[in-house]
């Protein structure tokens, strides 16, 4: 990369610059050399920024017609759907833009489980990846208690309730969480501050997620190393801010979609009933986003160890560089791992419509059996299938089978040696 | 360079971070402390309850600390059926005999032991208690017999102030 060669042409840039060098950073993120093979799958993290700051400005908005107050949330909340003007609009956006985020950050985590983005060098990626999404979890939790609906606070009570099952301390955790006995006006008021802190820390860790993006450079579809710059890359500018802005656009038709046409759709209907702590709804199911992971909550019969699977299922992605022990990245080459990745797929979906039916009967029994299968996908299928599976030759770079055909390393070197003649 | 001498550094380094650990820890722990129960939540710990007009076989729900305290008036079969359980079909073993004093009153936290949710009345496959949320069945004495919960519902302190009068806390 040539950031250092950088010299602003005007007087002013120069002077500027060489006092804080914006402009070389600037300068940078535009030459940025980006694979030129990279796929749609690649744009979502773009569409992931514009979520952020989407909902960052819809909830500094929404904040100022807000009353963090368990008298009054729930109808504040009224309040800004029907007297506040285009309250309706912004909350709508604000609640359905979680969502959105979430879709987004699915297809992103799974974009990296294909092409095997979380591989060296990219661990450190892969693991702030990991912690935007724990606090994004965090973050849209606790946004949903502000309402002050009945899935609020009942939704509220069973997750803070998750912590009684550490041993000795956990009542202790639980009431310190609660701020009293029970979800109340000082749980709803700490959970708003919270809420309102969490989407600048994501802020802060996308930052450092695309500072050490920018060392190694990105993945790409065939995931090989590559020079930067070479004739396998492009400049950042225009290329991969046309595309990213054109999915970004096509994302936008499917989130403007859900906010014009059917804003409550995934939502819970309870939630428009005032928070009642006599009575707990017939249904408790948490967001869409969440029911893979209550599945495996309560698909353990027992209490702590149901809390401990839950947490694990997260965790373990954090360690996912170091199980997975296949050299090759991309899922082109692995035939094998190929066929486990649908099935893991196809086992998230199934553990996220097992979440959100009745424990009970056959549920339970597919809801176990996903759960099982989840934990031996990373921690027996991916050690193993490192070692046992035949992949399939890797080409040397990105332009060479694009170009002649010759798909693999073998045929490539060949043709180098021929050049070499030449 | 002198083995003494840099154990005198050592010494007033470790000393160092040892009394910084310590400012530490005591300006962390207001920040930490605000988040627990304060003196308003506190003070609201006692309730008192006229349970006069509850009929055998029925039950009142009331709010005390923020949570619902069920007060049932049980039928003498309920009271049978409770005391005639064994204690080893039970989860968490405790004789109704003591989570009753009064056999015709229970008292208790009408929350589920599992994740908190409210239980509904005279559900469950042992005539007491259903949690909707995650399936916990509780007999006519409250005790869990089925599903995730690990013990029984709470029974709080109280204390009958007359025959009329229950005072919860």
């Amino acid at each position: 990369m040539s950031d250092n060669e950088y010299i602003p042409k005007s007087k002013v840039g120069k002077w500027f610059n060489d006092r804080l060098p914006l402009l070389t950073l600037a300068n940078h993120l535009t030459d940025y050399p980006t694979p030129k093979n990279l796929n749609y799958w690649w744009t979502f993290g773009g569409i992931l920024t514009f979520c952020l700051i989407t909902q960052i400005i819809t909830g500094l908005t929404l904040a100022m017609h807000y009353i963090a107050h368990a008298d009054m949330a729930f109808e504040s909340v009224e309040h800004i759907m029907r007297d506040v003007n285009y309250g309706w609009l912004i909350r709508y956006i604000h609640a359905n833009g979680a969502s959105m985020f979430f879709l987004a950050v699915y297809i992103h985590i799974f974009r990296s489980l294909f092409y095997g983005s979380y591989k060296s060098p990219r661990e450190i990626i892969w693991i702030i990846g990991i912690i935007i999404y724990l606090l994004m979890m965090a973050a849209a939790f606790m946004g949903y208690v502000l309402p002050w609906g009945q899935m609020s606070f009942w939704g509220a009570t069973v997750i803070t309730n998750l912590f009684s099952a550490i041993p000795l301390v956990g009542e202790g955790i639980v009431t310190w969480l609660w701020g009293g006995y029970s979800v109340d006006n000082p749980t709803l008021t700490r959970f708003f501050t919270l809420h309102y802190l969490i989407p600048f820390l994501i802020l802060g860790l996308v930052v450092l997620h695309i500072w050490a993006l920018h060392v190694p450079g990105n993945n790409n579809p065939v995931g090989i190393d590559i020079k930067k710059p070479s004739k396998d890359t492009v400049p950042f500018h225009p290329y991969i801010v046309i595309k990213d802005g054109f999915a970004l656009l096509m994302f936008m038709i499917v989130f403007a979609f859900f906010v014009f046409y059917s804003p409550n759709i995934l939502g819970h209907a309870d939630n428009y009933i005032e928070a009642n702590p006599m009575v707990t709804p017939a249904h408790i199911v948490p967001e869409w986003y969440l029911l893979p992971f209550y599945a495996i909550l309560r698909s353990v019969p027992d209490k702590l160890l149901g809390v401990i699977a839950m947490l694990s299922a997260i965790l373990i992605l954090a360690v996912l560089p170091w199980l997975d022990t296949s050299k090759i990245r991309s899922a082109v080459f692995r035939p094998l791992y190929k066929q486990f990745y649908w099935i893991l797929v196809a086992d998230v979906l199934i553990l996220g419509y097992m979440g959100a039916m009745p424990a009970e009967g056959l549920y339970l029994l597919i809801a176990r059996v996903a759960t099982a299968y989840y934990f031996l996908h990373f921690l027996v299928v991916l050690p193993l299938l490192g070692f046992k599976e035949k992949t399939l030759p890797v080409p040397l770079s990105i332009t060479e089978p694009v170009l002649g055909g010759m798909a693999n390393l073998a045929t490539a070197k060949q043709n180098e040696s021929i050049d070499k003649i030449k | 360079m002198s083995e003494k001498k840099t154990n005198r550094r050592d010494f007033l380094f470790t000393a160092t971070y040892a009394v910084g650990a310590v400012g530490v820890g005591a300006a962390v722990w207001p920040m930490i402390d605000q988040m627990n129960p304060d003196a308003s939540v506190k003070a609201l710990a006692s309730t008192e309850v006229d349970i006069s007009s509850v009929k055998p076989g029925n039950t009142i729900t009331v709010l005390w600390r923020g949570k619902p305290v069920f007060i049932r008036r049980r039928t003498q079969e309920e009271i049978t059926e409770a005391r005639l359980v064994k204690m080893e079909d039970l989860i968490h073993p405790e004789k109704d005999e003591d989570r009753a004093k009064n056999p015709e009153w229970l008292v208790m936290l009408g929350v589920c032991t599992h994740l908190g949710c409210v239980p509904l009345n005279d559900k469950g496959d042992y005539d007491g208690w259903f949690c909707p949320c995650h399936g916990s069945h509780y007999d006519t004495s409250g005790r869990i017999r089925k599903g995730p919960a690990p013990w029984n519902m709470e029974v709080p302190k109280y204390e009958f102030v007359n025959a009329n009068t229950i005072k919860i806390g």
